[in-house]
């Protein structure tokens, strides 16, 4: 029932990737009625061909293309080529995410308002509210069935939850929970219930977890609306004399170039490829790229402030069982300046397995420190941080001036310093998490540095006027009303909270937008 | 080929003796003909193309950057070998580089050479002179995927690997703590 579109039918509205933007986009826009087709750079693998091992997952559905890096920020040196650890396959990094699904906190969206200026940091409130995003994360919470909402439980605690609990309690923490996640409680949507495998980042062999591969995807297929058209690379998005964007060139299966025409053009590449796209299309009419008056595409790169706490006890722990992501503290996500820094974060448990465990630990690390807390993997619990890190101008995706990609494209750069507010918080979490873990009698602490970015925001950024942002509150370009950016890339600010539900929500607000303006012939 | 095998039997007793380094703390590895051999015999490995010396230093180098008392030199020797099928039997450069390299570090430790300093300590003293060269930076960041990632490693140190065959850890113990 997929409908496979005309390269000439100049009617579809065509998004790039398919990923938490782009697949809720689509099928959003099928069941609409509208046209759509989907060019996804990466190969379609369906959940039965997961794989339950973290190298051999990485290489199935890993993006591995050539990026390179530069900044303060320490990925930068030891992963100095894979600064993001994104997906390139159909269902983006919804394959590889661990669910955790919270909605932005009001006063997060006018982060310049209530922060205040922060010097070096480029805040700006979002030009939409609370209120404007709500009905949107009820539908997007119904739609990926997330845990203590729409009447389904929470998931059961597991052993890393248990230590995680217990110690949050001894620090006086009242809001611990087992998260509000996209991961079946129990058997819903025709999906089944979590299995605790613990290979949520591997891709759930079970479809327990929400994915727009197996979700949103195949519901829009089923419309006979929405072809989604994998490995297919796009190179540049295309325009004509009127400064409207007409189609898209890209790379099929085979390496050969193809032209896709379009109606609407919906950007969904995550944070540096959807940039990437823009400044690669640059032309005659548009020489800074697509979309980019302002001069802000690639700009204000934000990776939320991140790190982990591992804690290793005398008793086994075995935290690699049940969820990758299995509780979470939210009492540190209020903004209380009083703890040095503006905007909060939340802590989330998490395992890794013993060879990701042995690669991001302390990455370049040697020697019988490092080796002891391997020793005590099986007494070890974890957790992640993740907070509100600032937007800072130069922290920028370009284009390399001389790599190119294997299709001839100039490479991203993925430039990142630190704010001294991501250093001042990242310290307070590391603290806090070590206090939590002391408190239920850990013998060893280790604060483990940032890994490869996994949430990726602010390149194409919303704004209220033209000049400070690429898009407006509906994702669409200020510069070119049929082309959208539908991914986290549209972010103004990052909050202190996992951005894929924000995605969503502002992918379904989005559609709802665009079918009702091709309605009424304004698109 | 370069192959680790199992029970090599048939060592002569000159050939136990005639043990890679002099001091005895890397009396574990046994040098006989092309082969780097376990001295208790669990295991063997052939090389073709670099010195077994050279590999006998390299596999005791692996274990000195990530020494886990209870992984034996197997696993560090498995991580190894492509230091001499991999890289020395296909390319004379690399192997001349690897050969160059290995006696730096005999070179730096002195009259018995790397694998004659009886202490670890003394040891790491060697390596953190080269840490900072292409070659440490090669054989540390080869081992973490060339170690820990060998699936016969992994219950040593207590991981389960794979789980979906089994039906997940919903009833194998998820949350099955007890000392709280
Ligand atoms: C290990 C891990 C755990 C995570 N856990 C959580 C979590 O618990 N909660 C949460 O909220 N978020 C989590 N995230 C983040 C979450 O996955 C992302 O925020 C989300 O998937 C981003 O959506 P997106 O649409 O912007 O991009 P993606 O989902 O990455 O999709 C982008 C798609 O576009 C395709 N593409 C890119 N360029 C091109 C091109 N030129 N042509 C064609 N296709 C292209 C890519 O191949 C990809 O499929 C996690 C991420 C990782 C890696
Ligand atoms: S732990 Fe649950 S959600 Fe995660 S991969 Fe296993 S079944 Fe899926």
């Amino acid at each position: 029932m997929a409908a496979p579109y005309d390269l000439n039918d100049d009617s579809v509205v065509v998004i790039i990737g398919s990923g938490a933007g782009g697949g809720t986009l689509g099928s959003a826009l099928a069941q609409q009625g509208v046209d759509v087709v989907i060019l996804e750079a990466g190969k379609r693998v369906e959940y039965d061909d997961f794989i339950n091992d973290e190298w051999g997952s990485f290489g199935q559905l890993a993006w591995l293309d050539n990026r390179t890096t530069s900044g303060n920020w320490r990925v930068s040196q030891d992963f100095a080529n894979l600064p993001a650890w994104i997906v390139k396959a159909v269902g983006g990094t919804t394959t590889h995410w661990a669910g955790a699904s919270l909605r932005f906190q009001e006063h997060e969206l006018k982060a310049l308002t209530n922060y205040g200026p922060v010097e070096g940091a480029n805040l700006l409130d979002w030009p939409l509210t609370l209120a404007d995003l709500e009905p949107y994360y009820a539908k997007a919470e119904d739609n990926m069935g997330v845990t203590r909402t729409n009447g389904i439980p929470g998931l059961p605690a597991s052993n890393n939850f248990k230590i995680f609990e217990a110690g949050a309690k001894a620090l006086g923490y009242k809001d611990v929970h087992t998260g509000r996640m996209a991961i079946n409680s129990e058997a819903r949507d025709e999906r089944s219930a979590c299995q605790q495998t613990g290979f949520c980042f591997q891709g759930c062999k079970w479809g327990a977890k929400w994915s727009t591969l197996y979700v949103d995807i195949p519901k829009g297929e089923a419309t006979g609306k929405l072809e989604v058209r994998s490995q297919s690379h796009v190179l540049k998005i295309e325009h004509n004399d009127a400064g409207k964007v007409t189609g898209v060139v890209y790379a099929d299966k085979d390496g050969n170039q193809q032209v896709q025409k379009a109606r609407i053009v919906c950007v969904a590449g995550n944070s540096f490829e959807s940039p990437r796209m823009l400044l690669n299309s640059a032309s005659a009419k548009f020489p800074d790229g697509l979309a980019n008056s302002s001069g802000q595409v690639g700009k204000n790169y934000m990776r939320h402030m991140t790190g982990s706490v591992y804690a290793v006890f005398d008793k086994p722990v075995h935290f690699y069982r049940g969820t990758t992501m299995a509780g979470i503290i939210q009492d540190e996500s209020r903004h209380d300046p009083s703890r040095g820094f503006v905007g909060g974060y939340e802590l989330e448990t998490l395992a890794l397995g013993l060879p990701f465990m042995a690669a991001f630990l302390n990455p370049g690390g040697w020697g019988r420190s490092f080796t002891s807390a391997l020793d005590g993997y099986d007494r070890m619990a974890g957790m992640w941080i993740v907070g509100e890190d600032m937007p800072q101008e130069k922290n920028a995706v370009t284009l390399h001036p001389d790599a190119k990609d294997q299709y001839g494209m100039p490479v991203p750069n993925v430039h990142f310093d630190d704010h001294p507010n991501d250093v001042a918080m990242r310290n307070h979490a590391y603290s806090q998490g070590m206090a939590l873990y002391d408190a239920v009698g850990a013998t060893q602490t280790y604060p483990t540095p940032p890994y490869p970015s996994t949430h990726n925001l602010g390149t194409n950024r919303m704004s209220e006027k033209p000049q400070d942002g690429v898009v407006n509150k509906w994702g669409q370009t200020h510069d070119i009303a049929n082309l959208f950016v539908s991914d986290g890339s549209q972010f103004t600010t990052g909050a202190a909270e996992n951005p894929t539900l924000t995605i969503v929500a502002l992918a379904l607000r989005q559609a709802d937008h665009i079918a009702s303006q091709m309605s009424k012939g304004e698109l | 080929m370069t192959t680790v095998y199992e029970q090599r039997t048939g060592l002569t007793r000159r050939e136990m003796l005639k043990r890679s380094g002099a001091a005895g703390a890397t009396a574990m590895l046994v040098i006989s003909g092309s082969a780097v051999i376990a001295a208790n015999r669990a295991w063997g490995l052939e090389v073709t193309a670099l010195k077994p010396e050279t590999m006998a230093t390299l596999i005791q180098m692996a274990r000195d950057i990530y020494p886990h008392d209870h992984v034996p030199d197997k696993f560090y020797a498995i991580a190894m070998k492509g230091y001499d099928s991999e890289m020395a039997a296909k390319d004379a450069a690399k192997k001349d580089m690897i050969e160059a390299a290995i006696a730096d570090l005999d070179a730096r430790a002195g009259a018995g050479g790397y694998l004659g300093l009886g202490w670890e300590e003394d040891r790491i003293a060697v390596l953190k002179q080269i840490e900072g060269t292409d070659f440490f930076k090669m054989v540390r960041g080869g081992l973490v995927t060339g170690l820990y990632n060998q699936k016969e490693l992994w219950p040593l140190f207590g991981y389960e690997g794979e789980s979906f065959s089994k039906g997940g850890y919903i009833d194998r113990g998820f949350n099955d703590i007890e000392w709280l």
